[in-house]
């Protein structure tokens, strides 16, 4: 047993290396005096520096900020309802349409958006954006609602209702604040999903408005400079900031 | 009196779930009949689509066609590549199990307490941006590359011509797995999880042997943890084009890049939504077949 042991532990570190050391090297290239990302030169800031003066970088950092907020809030407003109807009742049809975004390659839903938006004569840009970014946000604030519904006790609720609460003060004084860590995971979830989303994002957002992925896209098409390092390292911190405060609201949330 | 109470409460709580469902509709449901039917629309003369039905001496006529879905079996070319992308996905599916599973048992067997973090070890990369972990790739493989540097020593040695790791098949496989690694250790996890150690210890004391314990208990318990995590990685992987595109090179490339050519720079909508729709049928396909043998694993239990 403990020869096997060592062996599992040893090929999951492997795997842990080839998990993290990828990122690891976009990291340390971030701050290397080189505009290559080859050999070791020096220690510099000069990337970021030119990043934060960078004024499409910039535009498109503002866009990704005003559509991640926008589309998270409503997403967690339309997926808490979601996720607390499914939990329930017995649904068919919403539970279905709850999980067939997630389901689905994500350029199936850009191209179709992308028809739609057209068919509507919208033009494209931060609102379509958002549109598209509600759609696929809605299931994950769902599903995160719907993990912590489950661990919710019935008798709290029907204790409430026992003593003479209406259904609404039930709903504002007990529900609703057990499941306040559930609906905050999951809009932070939806924040995260919104801003790194690049494929959607790709068919849906015309010619005149960029996002951070559009724009690491577009240089990346172009040439692989520590500029996108900078900025790859700056998302970075921000999602792992993001994810570990859904860790530590709602552990299972990730899970699903 | 009764029923009017009930349907009060029918009305006041299942509507709840109303405005989440006709968002889903509209912009979910909707958008894919929209593409069902532009696959049998005409292309318009500068991209996009023509009119589907016009006036003609006041009656009124459509211009609908079958073309675009005849054009796929004109040659073989997409029915080859929709192949190459399932074989892609397939051998991307395979690698993620081959090193997954160590990484999700591992994790099930140690201590409770560490085992939380463990897991948020795995989902963090996956959270990071999907094209930084492209991008990280694209270093890794680039010509100027470290690790291109090293391999080509180490044939120089044997007398082999140097290689480049970048634009090929070898580069996107890798990158396939690294992407959608964490979508398969996560079922896989839940499901080693509740296994009852017991199970081992008494197989153990009849005798035996590690590899034995392994296939005869941990691995089939596990299969629908491996269903569940083999459908999350495949389906991803076969409607994939920022990989391929970044890092395949001619050779590399897979279903759907030719979906996004069609729609951003040959601009011919009618045949892209033509290939989207096979795209959204496997799709289907692969988690209706998922759905059946999961269940048929938990009958036969």
């Amino acid at each position: 047993m403990k020869r096997k042991n060592r062996l599992l532990k040893i090929s999951a570190l492997g795997v842990y290396a080839f998990l993290y050391l990828p990122l690891l090297i976009v990291v340390i290239y971030s701050f290397n005096d080189s505009k290559l990302n080859a050999e070791w030169v020096g220690f510099t800031w000069k990337w970021y520096d030119k990043l934060f003066n960078n004024r499409e970088m910039l535009t498109a950092a503002r866009n990704s900020l005003i559509i991640a907020s926008a589309s998270a809030l409503i997403a967690t407003l339309l997926g808490t309802l979601a996720g607390m109807t499914i939990h329930k009742y017995r649904l068919k049809l919403l539970p279905g349409l709850v999980i067939a975004p997630i389901a689905m390659p994500d350029i199936l839903m850009g191209v179709s958006l992308l028809l739609f938006f057209i068919m509507l004569n919208m033009s494209l840009g931060l609102l379509s954006i958002t549109l598209a970014h509600i759609t696929f946000c809605i299931g994950f604030v769902a599903l995160s609602v719907q993990a912590r519904m489950s661990n919710i006790d019935r008798s709290l609720t029907e204790a409430a209702r026992d003593l003479g609460a209406t259904p609404w003060q039930c709903f504002r004084k007990i529900t609703l604040p057990l499941l306040a860590p559930g609906i905050l995971a999951g809009a932070l979830m939806a924040f995260t999903l919104s801003i790194d989303d690049f494929v959607i994002t790709f068919f849906v957002a015309g010619v005149d408005s960029s996002t951070l992925p559009l724009q690491i896209y577009s240089m990346v098409k172009i040439a692989i400079t520590p500029e996108v390092n900078a900025i790859s390292t700056l998302l970075m911190l921000l999602t792992l900031i993001l994810i570990t405060l859904v860790a530590k609201l709602s552990p299972g949330a990730l899970r699903s | 009196m009764h029923t009017s109470a009930w349907r009060k409460k029918l009305i006041s709580q299942k509507c709840l779930g109303l405005p989440p469902l006709a968002y889903l509709l509209i912009f979910f449901a909707v958008p894919t009949v929209i593409m069902l039917f532009a696959s049998f629309r005409y292309a318009g003369d500068y991209g996009g689509l023509a009119p589907w039905y016009y006036y003609e001496q006041g009656s009124l006529s459509f211009d609908l066609t079958l073309e675009n879905w005849q054009r796929l079996f004109e040659s073989d070319i997409y029915l080859q590549l929709f192949l190459k992308s399932i074989a892609y996905a397939v051998l991307a599916t395979l690698l993620c199990i081959l090193l997954g599973y160590p990484l999700a048992l591992m994790i099930a067997r140690s201590p409770r307490r560490h085992r939380d973090l463990l897991l948020l070890l795995v989902i963090l990369p996956f959270w990071s941006n999907f094209l930084v972990r492209i991008y990280a790739w694209m270093i890794i493989f680039s010509p100027s590359g470290a690790l291109t540097h090293m391999l080509n020593s180490l044939l120089a040695v044997f007398g082999i011509a140097p290689i480049s790791l970048m634009y090929s098949p070898t580069a996107v496989i890798v990158t396939l797995v690294y992407v959608h690694l964490p979508f398969m250790v996560l079922p896989l996890y839940a499901n080693l999880e509740k296994h009852d150690p017991a199970l081992l210890d008494a197989a153990q004391d009849l005798g035996a042997s590690r590899w034995r314990r392994f296939w005869r208990i941990t691995w089939p318990l596990s299969l629908p943890g491996v269903y569940a995590g083999s459908i999350l990685v495949f389906i991803p992987v076969l409607g994939m084009f920022a990989i391929p595109e970044l890092l395949g090179g001619t050779d590399g490339i897979m279903i759907a890049n030719v979906i996004k050519q069609q729609f951003v720079e040959s601009r011919d909508w009618p045949f892209g939504s033509v290939l989207s729709m096979v795209l959204t049928a496997a799709a289907v396909l692969v988690v209706l077949l998922g759905a059946k043998f999961g269940q048929q694993l938990g009958h036969s239990r």
